[in-house]
């Protein structure tokens, strides 16, 4: 029963960090940005939308739609503001330009956390379900939420795997992301790859902040772990690949759920954390990384 | 190359009005120098941010009124961003840069007890509108003459306890034939006495604790904890919570968690839970010092009106006890005839006022809970109130209970 139990929870969160995960490979595999306002854009997004629900009464779609867009504005604001004008400065020597834009966009994730503590307070916010109501499955009670998150993040995941290997514009950015250089010579506008990129990104973040904002809730304290989680799960697959976030969010997210059930809930984070330091000591590359 | 003499004479003349009109702009800064009070609290937290909202409130009322024997009361605020090293920071501005009379601070604990030998450093009269450990009081017992410059204007989590049981003997025991509880809170300064004092009154009411779950306050999924919960069978979850309120609610809820929860939720005082859970709140049964529209006293609805009116949403429980402490100490330096700390200590332990949340008096210092709020009939009861429909419905006591408890359709609770 409690094997069942762990499956399915762990099932669900698995498939939000695969989301979430993506999204953030995504960017640093084709733009060479790692993104640390990650955890920021999400909670964003799961914000906006409670306070679509709650200050501008709409209901549940219309909030969720809200909030995706809200994340996807705020990704391009970091594109923008932050990341492009650090990328094409002049002051800045060009080795340590990846740096810049680490701190920048650390920077940027601390200013959104803190706007939106300063506007909605840091008391944890829900978003109105889509699904409520909760479904036997083998005897496990499970709120038809949790369902309804999985399927999403698969369906998005899926939808992206269609789009980056099947359409023109999608393999471009596969492009882009091998080799940037060769993308231009043939005659593809790099400039309008990075803006596809970044638009994908802030859907698929926007999407997993709000469903993680139907599911347990946001509050502007989970910025930081949630940068943090996205962070250990990528570099655990290999920075750059899909499939290796794909794999190594369901690692995390079950060894967290088996932690937090048999062992504490306290402690669900550190198994996650102790096996990221053994993977940089026996394969820094992660599982399926490239480079 | 003399000095011509009309210089000389000007010279006294201009000294003399200079003299005389100093000697004027100080008697009028005496006669206007404000009473000055410093507010540090958790201005991003939902319960901190009514604190400097409710006192200044308060202030402003007194001050219409004409202030205190003339002075008016200047209200300054600190928002310590719920650390003690930022509160510890505001509280030595508060009285070395801006040489406040008294200090109203935190809701927290942990922020409390930190700026406790501050107080006695700076001799410096502190009050707090909700933190609840007893390690406060036991401070001030323990060495009166240096802690006596603290008081803590909110019920301890012994009394705390005491309060839940004393509804939950009523609501649960009598009414529901409940028998056996799980004990589930935060693992923080707070709740190590309150479940103390949960594990002592609980079985004397009739009902058998089962289990004790402490959990962390950065725990988002509470999903394993309720399971485990639920494998143990409790007619209801005795609650402990106050870092973390939202997301336990919300997940109750989806998950349908057939067992209900009564005890202390602070989040649940605020009257925006109902909207942050997204009405997942409903069902949820808190104690509380006072709620809108219930009429602890004969000022506890006005002041909640005024507050709503003013701000545009109602206090939570660390405004109304905020409010008051403005006023009790506004009528301590008008009965100590001084802002001095140590008058003002001893005004204020004489203090006999009728608040918002009831009558507040002190213990003196051969009590056990030294300068904690008196708890009981005539005094401060407290309540319980139950979330039904997006508003707090009052339940316990009956004299001034407003509505009939109601839990949602997954609870299987005897006798709903």
């Amino acid at each position: 029963m409690l094997a069942l139990q762990i499956l399915v929870d762990g099932f669900a969160i698995s498939a939000l960090y695969a989301l979430g995960a993506t999204g953030f490979t995504l960017i640093f595999g084709v733009s060479g940005v790692l993104n640390l306002s990650h955890g920021a854009l999400m909670v964003l997004g799961a914000v906006a939308a409670w306070a679509a629900t709650n200050e501008l009464h709409a209901g549940a779609y219309l909030a969720a739609l809200f909030g995706i867009g809200s994340t996807l504005i705020a990704a391009f604001a970091t594109y923008f503001v932050v990341v492009r004008p650090l990328q094409t400065s002049r002051a800045i020597p060009k080795e340590e330009t990846e740096i810049f834009v680490l701190t920048g966009t650390l920077l940027w994730g601390i200013m959104i956390q803190e706007l939106i503590a300063y506007f909605f307070t840091d008391n944890a916010k829900t978003v109105l379900p889509i699904v409520e109501g909760v479904v036997d499955i083998f005897g496990v009670r499970t709120p038809q939420n949790e369902i309804f998150t999985a399927v999403i993040c698969w369906v998005v995941i899926g939808v992206l795997w269609l789009i980056v290997n099947k359409t023109r514009s999608g393999k471009a950015v596969l492009a882009a992301s091998m080799n940037p250089r060769g993308v231009t010579l043939l005659g593809f506008e790099l400039s309008r790859i990075y803006i596809a990129i970044w638009a994908i990104y802030g859907v698929l973040a926007g999407i997993a902040g709000v469903l993680l904002g139907m599911f347990l809730g946001v509050s502007s304290y989970s910025a930081g772990p949630l940068t943090g989680s996205a962070f250990s799960i990528v570099v655990l697959g290999g920075l750059g690949s899909v499939s290796g976030s794909l794999v190594a969010a369901y690692v995390v997210g079950y060894l967290e759920t088996v932690t937090a059930y048999m062992i504490n809930p306290a402690y669900r984070f550190i198994p996650a954390l102790l096996l990221l330091v053994a993977v940089m000591y026996v394969r820094p590359q992660g599982l399926f990384g490239r480079r | 190359m003399l000095k011509r003499p009309n210089l000389s004479i000007r010279h006294a003349l201009l000294s003399g009005a200079a003299a005389l009109a100093s000697l004027f702009a100080v008697a009028q800064a005496e006669a206007a120098d404000p009473i000055k009070i410093a507010v540090i609290a958790e201005a991003q937290a939902i319960a901190g941010a009514s604190i400097p909202r409710a006192a200044q409130l308060a202030a402003d009322e007194i001050n219409a009124k004409g202030g205190v024997d003339g002075r008016q009361i200047q209200i300054i605020s600190y928002d310590n961003k719920s650390s003690a090293t930022d509160s510890v920071r505001a509280f030595q501005r508060a009285v070395s840069d801006d040489k406040v009379n008294a200090v109203i601070a935190s809701y927290i604990s942990e922020v409390v007890l930190a700026l406790e030998p501050w107080a006695a450093r700076l001799k410096t009269v502190m009050i707090t509108p909700g933190a609840a450990s007893n390690e406060i009081t036991k401070a001030i017992h323990n060495d009166y003459e240096k802690n006596k410059y603290t008081f803590h204007g909110y019920l301890t989590s012994a009394e705390l306890a005491q309060s839940v049981c004393d509804g939950a003997k009523d609501i649960l025991v009598n009414d529901r034939k409940m028998k056996t509880a799980v004990i589930f809170s935060e693992d923080a300064a707070w709740t190590t006495p309150l479940d103390v004092g949960y594990k002592e009154c609980l079985p004397k009411i009739g009902l058998q604790v089962l289990d004790h779950i402490r959990m962390s306050p950065d725990t988002t999924d509470f999903t394993p904890i309720f399971n485990k919960i639920e494998g143990e069978k409790p007619d209801v979850m005795i609650t402990g919570i106050s870092h973390i309120g939202v997301q336990p609610t919300v997940q109750w809820k989806n998950q349908q968690v057939p067992i209900p929860m009564l005890g202390i939720a602070s989040q649940a005082t605020n009257s925006t839970f109902w909207k942050d859970t997204n009405g997942a709140a409903d069902g949820v049964l808190f104690q509380s010092v006072s709620g809108p529209s219930v009429a602890m006293t004969s000022k506890s609805v006005p002041f909640a009106d005024a507050f709503n009116k003013k701000y545009g949403n109602f206090p939570s429980y660390a405004g109304y006890t905020a409010y008051d402490e403005v006023y009790y100490i506004a009528d301590a330096i008008k009965r100590a005839g001084s802002t001095d700390s140590d008058k003002l200590v001893a005004a204020l332990e004489k203090t006999d006022w009728e608040g918002t949340i009831g009558r507040i008096q002190f213990f003196g210092k051969e009590d056990q809970f030294t300068h904690g709020l008196k708890y009981g009939k005539g005094l401060i009861t407290g309540m319980i109130s139950q979330w039904q429909d997006g508003k707090q419905v009052a339940v316990w006591p009956p004299e001034i209970a407003n509505g009939k408890i109601r839990f949602p359709s997954f609870i299987k609770a005897q006798n709903q």
